[in-house]
């Protein structure tokens, strides 16, 4: 069998879950990044809000009493901005080119708020950096108010550590639909795939010679593809019997004309007195039935050689196929006053191969034994099941002599010790050919009980 | 016997029908399926031989149709396919046998017998000389209530003699019969067999003389 | 740095002796060596060392080669000797917890995690910097003599009531703190002011009876033992029941309207050169719970989630920036202000 050699380029399936993956993972990614972004503009928003609400609670408590600017610091204005974090604060309050009370050294706004306005800055202060945010309150009377700005500052500790636990958390949760995706990705790819498997597997399962059209239920995109497949099983269909109607037709058109002039030549044997007349027709006879024989076996080779490529593989029994091919030869056996002696087990043979291959070769075999069997003798067609199957063919004929065993199994070599019998020696070449096609061999050796040979077909059993 | 020959090479069916009828059989010739069918429908054959390749179909068709046949005609097909496609499925199809082209006349007749006798019909192929029978589909001689089985050259042999008893026939004439053309045979052997028969028939009503410088024939104790 | 200054200027106030050599004064020293050679832990602390003396043993039993330089200081100068001076200390334990959240807000002390700090309540620890291994309430402490079969108040109201009933009984016979002077008193008046308005009629009530001001627990005790006072307000619990223990005469009560617990308190300040054993000494007073031994000795009691489930009066004080308004010098100004208002009415 020739392996025709497929350039497999990567899998659909790969493919497929490739991209979905990769528009999984993008869309994780997009995902993670809008959540952390979302959740940590509301964790500074918060932190924001709670800092002007300080700020602002600071500066409704400024007061003006006697042209000084008085502050009852609120409890809850320090207080609230340690409810939800442990975050360092600090604060300012500032006019009149002095610091009123708070952090000295907190760095005032570099843009001076505006009422009701607070501004909002991030630096760096002792160490950490904290988000301030000022406000501006006039505080006194309306003509001689006084600018007051608040400045309260907090560390960010608590919100980066919000912000991590929403960056593991987002990660998390991208990573969680990521594998989600994919696993969806997966199934669908597989899921995609589906119908292409199921069209594999139909035509997988076919045997080498069934071209009928494949009627699967096939999706939309696929039926071009199924069409094309179709036609082209037509289209091998068509070649394979016109290759065997070429075979035949060959046959036929060789074979023909020979039966006509060997029949005729028979006829005129009968006709003829003169012995060597006689002989000289004789002499037709046998050199017609040599062309014939020889253009059977190679027609024989050429149909081995096809089937070879696609072996079937049916389920056979070894034990049916030599007894038909024994009684097929029985007659010409009977010619001869050759006996078959058929050394069978009562069960059958389970084996796989195929059928018109093996009944050929064994055929080929067995007539082989017949040609070079002397009258008056015996074959005996046994069967040995040991660790392989050697079905042997075993006659009492003159042998294969000194030839090279190996070479006999060779095309157009016959023995050295054929003499007179008609062959073309192409018989053991067909026969070693379908053997090693079903994984097996031709074994010949010299008949252990006298004269003739054995020649065995091995076939590894089941 | 009668035979009903189908083939539609003209050639082949006429040397086909000499050869036969040198052996003494009678034969039929039909050329298509058609007249294949008209003979079938007047006349009663011993066996039919189909060339499987016909001008107006396929002679399986022919097979198929004598299968539903309850007293149908055994059929040995003539094929040119030598091997592998074919036998199987013509056996399937209701052939008893097939012999492949050119084929021997004397394989031809074997097969027929074997044909014969496997169908088990009652074909007139016995033949009685001085109480001795011979039953060449069942390949048996039977004399004084003994039934000898013969081999395939015996049966042969025997058949010339009992057919023209008293007939002499010379030790060439008896290879003709005896061997297939393609076989070397020397005279030597005709003695060898003739010998074999001497004694089957040793205490039957019949012997095999020799008739020096001439050959054997076949007479009465 | 006006901060710093008004700090140092507190300081200056409280401080009888100030050396040359640093800004605070050192109340007492003592050395413990180790038995091995190793290393030195200098603690600076506001507890007392009969107080602490038991805990600071136990402590190098089980660290045999750690020395311990035990310097006890003023609340403020604890304070002041950390912010305004940088001294270095491996560890600062006070009772002032605002004082504590200060240094931590403002940068002066190390983090620290360790399991026995993580096993602390929330409300114990803050910025894994403050660690409270102490939880003490203040408390009211009544002469026995003065009281006899009476029954004492048992709220701020019955308390007010009481004293309003009869002032000339009362009248230089109740004694509460300076908080002027005394950090403690200062956590616990600016805490009742935030807990009740009761806190300042009662302050207008023992200004107008001429309350007797005390810079510190000790006194307070020993003179409404002695019968001098009927009555003291604000007293430090956990020294109460250790003087109940030597001597008799007064009883200690927890008003039932709300009981302030101050929350004694350790951290590590940034100076720190011996970090290790400091930590070892933090593991050590946060599981103060496990030694009821030392817990007896030293009158300390421990951090117990279920005291305050067991009265629901008690409420610890919470840490956080909110500690940081009454240091605020405007509000300690103002606040001093309405209380000198109510107390010094003369």
């Amino acid at each position: 069998m020739t392996a025709t050699k497929m350039h497999p380029t990567a899998s659909i399936r790969q493919n497929l879950f490739y991209q979905l993956a990769g528009v999984a993972a993008i869309l994780s990614f997009a995902f993670f990044l809008i959540v952390r972004g979302v959740a940590e503009q509301a964790a500074e928003m918060t932190q924001d809000g709670i800092l002007s609400a300080s700020a602002t609670a600071i500066a409704d408590a400024l007061r003006s009493e006697g042209g000084a600017v008085v502050l009852d610091l609120p409890y809850s204005a320090l207080s609230m901005l340690g409810t939800l974090n442990e975050d360092r604060v600090f604060y300012r309050i500032y006019t009149d080119q002095q610091t009123l009370t708070g952090y000295p050294d907190l760095p005032l706004p570099d843009e001076r708020p505006r009422r009701g306005e607070p501004v909002f800055e991030t630096h760096e202060f002792r160490g950490d950096e904290v988000r301030a945010v000022s406000v501006m309150r006039p505080v006194g009377a309306s003509g001689a108010a006084r600018n007051v700005i608040v400045t309260v500052a907090q560390t960010r500790l608590g919100l980066e550590a919000t912000s991590r636990t929403i960056t593991t958390t987002a990660t998390g949760v991208a990573a969680g639909f990521f594998l989600a995706a994919t696993g969806l990705s997966l199934w669908a790819a597989s899921a995609a795939l589906a119908p292409i498997e199921r069209l594999t597997s139909a035509v997988a399962r076919r045997g080498p010679y069934d071209l009928r059209p494949v009627t699967a239920d096939t999706p939309t995109e696929l039926v071009p593809l199924v069409d094309a497949l179709n036609s082209f099983m037509t289209r091998l269909r068509a070649s394979l019997s016109r290759t065997e109607d070429f075979i035949a037709e060959a046959a036929h058109r060789v074979r023909t004309p020979l039966a006509t002039v060997r029949t005729q030549a028979e006829v005129t044997h009968r006709k003829l007195n003169k012995p060597e007349h006689r002989l000289a027709i004789r002499e037709m006879i046998r050199a017609i039935d040599e062309s014939s024989r020889s253009a059977g076996q190679m027609l024989d080779h050429a149909m081995v050689k096809f089937r070879t490529d696609t072996l079937a593989s049916d389920q056979l029994d070894m034990r049916a196929l030599i007894d038909e091919v024994c009684d097929r030869l029985g007659a010409t056996a009977d010619l001869k006053d050759i006996d078959i002696i058929r050394d069978l087990p009562d069960d059958p043979i389970p084996i796989h191969g195929d059928g018109i291959l093996l009944q050929a070769t064994l055929q080929n075999l067995l007539d082989n034994a017949i040609k070079y069997s002397p009258e008056d003798s015996r074959i005996t067609v046994s069967v040995t099941p040991n660790d392989a199957l050697w079905v042997s063919i075993t006659d009492e004929g003159r042998g294969f002599g000194d030839a090279d065993l190996t070479r006999l199994k060779t095309r157009y070599t016959r023995g050295a010790n054929v003499g007179d019998i008609v062959g073309s020696g192409l018989g053991l070449t067909i026969a070693d050919e379908v053997a090693s096609a079903h994984g097996g061999r031709i074994d010949i050796k010299p008949n252990e009980n006298g004269a003739g040979a054995c020649v065995s077909l091995v076939l590894p059993r089941e | 016997m009668r035979f009903l020959l189908i083939e539609d090479n003209p050639k082949l069916a006429s040397a086909i029908v000499e050869r036969l009828r040198l052996d003494g059989h009678a034969v039929d010739h039909a050329d298509t399926l058609d007249a294949a069918h008209s003979c079938l429908a007047v006349a009663r054959y011993d066996l039919m031989l189909l060339d499987i390749m016909l001008p107006d179909g396929d002679g399986r068709a022919l097979l198929e149709s004598q299968r539903q046949d309850t007293n149908r005609c055994p059929v040995i097909v003539i094929t040119a396919r030598s091997a592998v496609s074919d036998r199987v499925s013509l056996l399937d199809l209701g052939a008893d046998d097939y012999i492949t082209k050119p084929f021997d006349f004397s394989e031809l007749e074997a097969r027929c017998r074997a044909v014969l006798r496997r169908q088990g019909r009652a074909t007139d192929n016995r033949i009685s000389i001085a109480g001795t029978t011979l039953d060449s589909t069942a390949g048996e001689l039977l004399f004084d209530g003994q039934v000898i089985a013969l081999r395939n050259r015996e049966l042969r042999l025997l058949e010339v003699f009992f057919k023209a008893p008293g007939q002499v026939f010379s030790k060439s004439h008896l290879i003709d019969r005896m061997f297939s053309l393609s076989d070397e045979a020397s005279e030597n052997a005709i003695e060898v067999y003739v010998a074999r028969l001497r004694k089957r028939l040793d205490g039957s009503g019949t012997k095999i003389e020799t008739v020096r410088g001439l050959g054997y024939r076949m007479v009465a104790v | 740095m006006r901060f710093p200054r008004l700090a140092a200027r507190i300081i200056a106030a409280l401080t009888l002796l100030t050396t040359a050599s640093h800004g605070y004064e050192v109340e007492q020293q003592m050395h413990y060596p180790s038995t091995q050679d190793g290393t030195v832990l200098r603690i600076i602390s506001t507890a007392d060392l009969n107080v602490f003396e038991p805990i600071l043993l136990a402590f190098q039993d089980m660290h045999p080669s750690v020395a311990v330089d035990y310097v006890v200081v003023e609340t403020a100068d604890l304070m002041h000797a950390i912010y305004a001076e940088g001294a270095s200390f491996d560890l600062a334990i006070s009772s002032a917890m605002d004082l504590q959240t200060k240094l931590a807000n403002d940068g002066f002390a190390q983090d620290y995690t360790s399991p026995a700090t993580q096993a602390l309540p929330d409300w114990a620890r803050w910025r894994n910097q403050v660690f409270a291994f102490t939880q003490e309430p203040a408390v009211l402490v009544v002469s026995d003599d003065f009281f006899g079969t009476e029954h004492p108040p048992t709220n701020r109201d019955e308390l007010i009531a009481l004293l309003r009933e009869s002032p000339e009984r009362f009248r230089g016979r109740i004694g509460t703190y300076d908080v002027r002077r005394s950090g403690f008193g200062y956590l616990m008046a600016t805490q009742d002011s935030r807990n009740s308005e009761a806190y300042w009629r009662l302050m207008e009530v023992m200004g107008r009876l001429e309350a007797e001001l005390y810079c510190c627990s000790g006194e307070m005790i020993r003179d409404v033992a002695s019968g001098n006072l009927a009555l003291a307000y604000n007293v430090l619990g956990s020294y109460a029941t250790s003087q109940l223990a030597i001597t008799d005469g007064f009883r200690i009560i927890e008003l039932s309207d709300y009981v302030n617990v101050m929350l004694r308190t350790a951290l590590i300040p940034v100076t720190a050169e011996n970090v290790a054993d400091a930590q070892a000494m933090i593991d050590f007073l946060t599981m103060l719970e496990t030694r009821p031994d030392l817990i007896a000795a030293s009158n300390l009691p421990s951090i117990a989630q279920e005291t305050f489930r067991a009265n629901t009066a008690l409420r610890p004080i919470r840490f956080g920036p909110g500690l940081l308004v009454f240091l605020d010098q405007l509000k300690r100004a103002a606040f001093l202000r309405n209380w000198e208002d109510s107390l010094l009415q003369n």
